[in-house]
């Protein structure tokens, strides 16, 4: 599978990753590198053989439903990014985080 | 030409559990906000999902009650996209191998004019485990939006179908018959209100008998029976005219204005459905035994199909009766608690579906706080099949518990309500009512039915109502010689 450096752009952008259109040309050459690993792999023959979806072989421990959290919100609002524009103050109002606004 | 329209429904439904699905932060509803938000709500560097044992158990309750595959092992994904109230930019969810696989739920879709009423079998394509992400508030301060984690991780089991659904009215039903069947096994409580039970409905059309679905659009959270009617309603024919006008159709995500009963598209986002699942390495696979599965069947309540044919077979109650007891858990049980306290079956059943029904929807009320408990209605079944109290003197004593007035026999006494029984004494009132009304009683013996009737009446008034009118009727027609 071939990838063209509009690819790149396109999944530094859904990953919200900047790349620079110099970048962009060595990133390539990087994942077009991994890309013909999976391809070598993919020729392997797996008839019969289960997907892994963990490298362990054990099963997810489940957790009783009991709260076991309490409330931290003023700790974690002392850590939360600042307004910026040169305010230190945290971007928090009312108990609530503050983000640029979005409207759908 | 003749259009078709073809409906499926992804349903997200908040499961009733104490804590969040990969963390013990609570998940009550309405706290302050981010109060129930913990280092995993809010996805802090470093921290580790762990499963939520019961929201498992009630993903497993969900496939026992569609009869679906329950699988022995499924995996969970990650779902990347951005947005402010999905702190992690991904969710975790299930892809390829879900918890829940094929099942099925059959809805009884209501007359509609000249359309009878009909059953029909809406298949289950898959249910999976997933958490909800939290809560944009905007408006709160200039140029900025709110975010409330408090819903951050609530675990949600999101019920696909297939795109078995060919009109507004099926949908509508499904969706209903949904809502009661995932509070009947208790594993949400079904408050559309608070956002526990949403609706995203897939609409498309197609001429009709042709085999290929058109393209969908698809309308996202609705929150209302009415609504999902109107929206699907609304997109159908504007997908309809959209064709006959010579236009196509695009894939797009609509929002339903309840304003204006109109969907619009919305600003169709860059790169959609993009989501890059794959398998999240922070958990492991979920593996679900056949001993697990036989714990949580040790637990399930009987499911409402069971219930309504128990009640035909048992009871001897029409399909439609038994339908209707089972529509919802509450009614059911209070339905059994009649009958346990010994109330003959038919007529609790007629109470239950009637006056008592009436009268709580009159009143806006629950089953729950009813102010006659169920004892008290089959004490006052049981004071009618005895022939203490005539139909019409029941009705009286009913109106006056649902006030509160006190319980039956001591309603009877104090309104003298006790229906007369005794032969001597109707005989007597009858004798009075023929010598009071010759006339009447001429007219029947000129071959007047209907001078019967009124003698009849006449008697039942001289008693004041308290004659057995079956007594009435046989004493009456030995005096006429009839």
């Amino acid at each position: 599978m071939a990838l063209s450096t509009e690819d790149i752009k396109k999944i530094a952008h859904l990953a919200r990753v900047e790349v620079s259109d110099s970048d962009a040309a060595a990133t390539l050459s990087k994942l077009t590198g991994i890309l013909g690993l999976i391809e070598q792999m993919q020729a392997v023959n797996t008839d019969g053989i289960v997907p892994m979806s963990h490298s362990q072989d054990v099963v997810q421990r489940l957790r009783d439903d009991v709260v076991t959290k309490t409330n931290q919100r003023e700790a974690f609002q002392k850590i939360s990014p600042e307004l910026g524009n040169g305010s230190k103050e945290h971007a928090v109002d009312s108990g609530l985080y503050l983000v640029p606004k979005v409207i759908e | 030409m003749e259009w078709e329209v073809v409906i499926g429904l992804e349903t997200h439904t908040q499961l009733k559990t104490n804590t969040k699905i990969f963390s013990g932060a609570s998940t009550t509803y309405g706290a302050e906000p981010n109060t129930q938000a913990c280092e995993v709500s809010i996805a802090l560097p470093g921290v580790l999902p762990v499963l939520n044992k019961e929201a498992v158990n009630c993903a497993i309750k969900f496939g026992l009650a569609v009869h679906a595959e329950i699988a022995p092992r499924s995996v969970f994904a990650r779902k990347n996209y951005f947005y402010p109230d999905l702190p992690k930019g991904y969710q975790i969810s299930q892809y390829e191998l879900p918890v829940v696989g094929k099942g099925a739920v059959t809805i009884q879709v209501p007359a509609v004019g000249k359309n009878a009423a009909y059953e029909k079998v809406i298949n289950i394509t898959r249910a999976h485990l997933e958490e909800d992400a939290g809560k944009s508030v905007h408006g709160a301060v200039e140029g900025m939006s709110g975010i409330d984690l408090n819903r951050a991780g609530t675990p949600l089991l999101e019920i696909v179908t297939e795109p078995d659904m060919r009109s507004a009215a099926e949908a509508v039903a499904y969706a209903k018959k949904l809502h009661e069947l995932v509070q009947w096994i208790g594993i949400c409580d079904g408050n559309m209100q608070e956002g526990s039970f949403r609706c995203d409905v897939n609409v498309s059309v197609r001429p009709k008998g042709t085999e290929k679905l058109g393209t969908r659009r698809e309308i996202k959270n609705l929150n209302s029976f009415k609504f999902m009617q109107q929206a699907i309603e609304y997109e159908t024919r504007w997908q309809i005219e959209t064709l006959e006008d010579g236009g196509t159709i695009q894939q797009a995500t609509v929002l339903f204005n309840p304003d204006t009963g109109e969907t619009r598209a919305m600003r169709s986002k860059e790169e959609a459905n993009d989501y890059r699942y794959f398998p999240d390495p922070d958990l492991l696979p979920l593996e679900i035994t056949e001993a697990d599965k036989a714990r949580v069947q040790a637990e399930m309540p009987e499911l409402p199909e069971a219930m309504k044919a128990r009640f035909e077979n048992q009871f001897g109650l029409t399909s439609y009766d038994a339908a209707s007891l089972t529509a919802n858990r509450a009614l059911a049980d209070y339905f059994v608690a009649v009958v346990s306290a010994g109330a003959e079956a038919k007529p609790a059943a007629n109470w239950v579906m009637g006056a008592i029904s009436a009268k709580l929807n009159a009143e806006e009320k629950t089953l729950a706080a009813s102010p006659v408990a169920a004892e008290s209605l089959a004490a006052l079944i049981k004071r009618i099949t005895d022939n203490t109290i005539s139909n019409n003197a029941a009705k009286q004593v009913f109106e006056a518990m649902w006030n509160g007035e006190g319980e039956v026999d001591a309603i009877i006494e104090a309104k003298g309500l006790k229906q007369v029984s005794d032969t001597g004494a109707i005989e007597a009132i009858i004798d009075e009512v023929l010598a009071a009304n010759a006339a009447m009683v001429e007219e029947f013996k000129a071959g007047k039915e209907k001078a019967f009737n009124a003698l009849v009446g006449q008697a039942m008034k001289a008693s004041k109502g308290k004659a057995n009118p079956a007594q009435v009727n046989e004493v009456l027609k030995n005096k006429l010689g009839a």
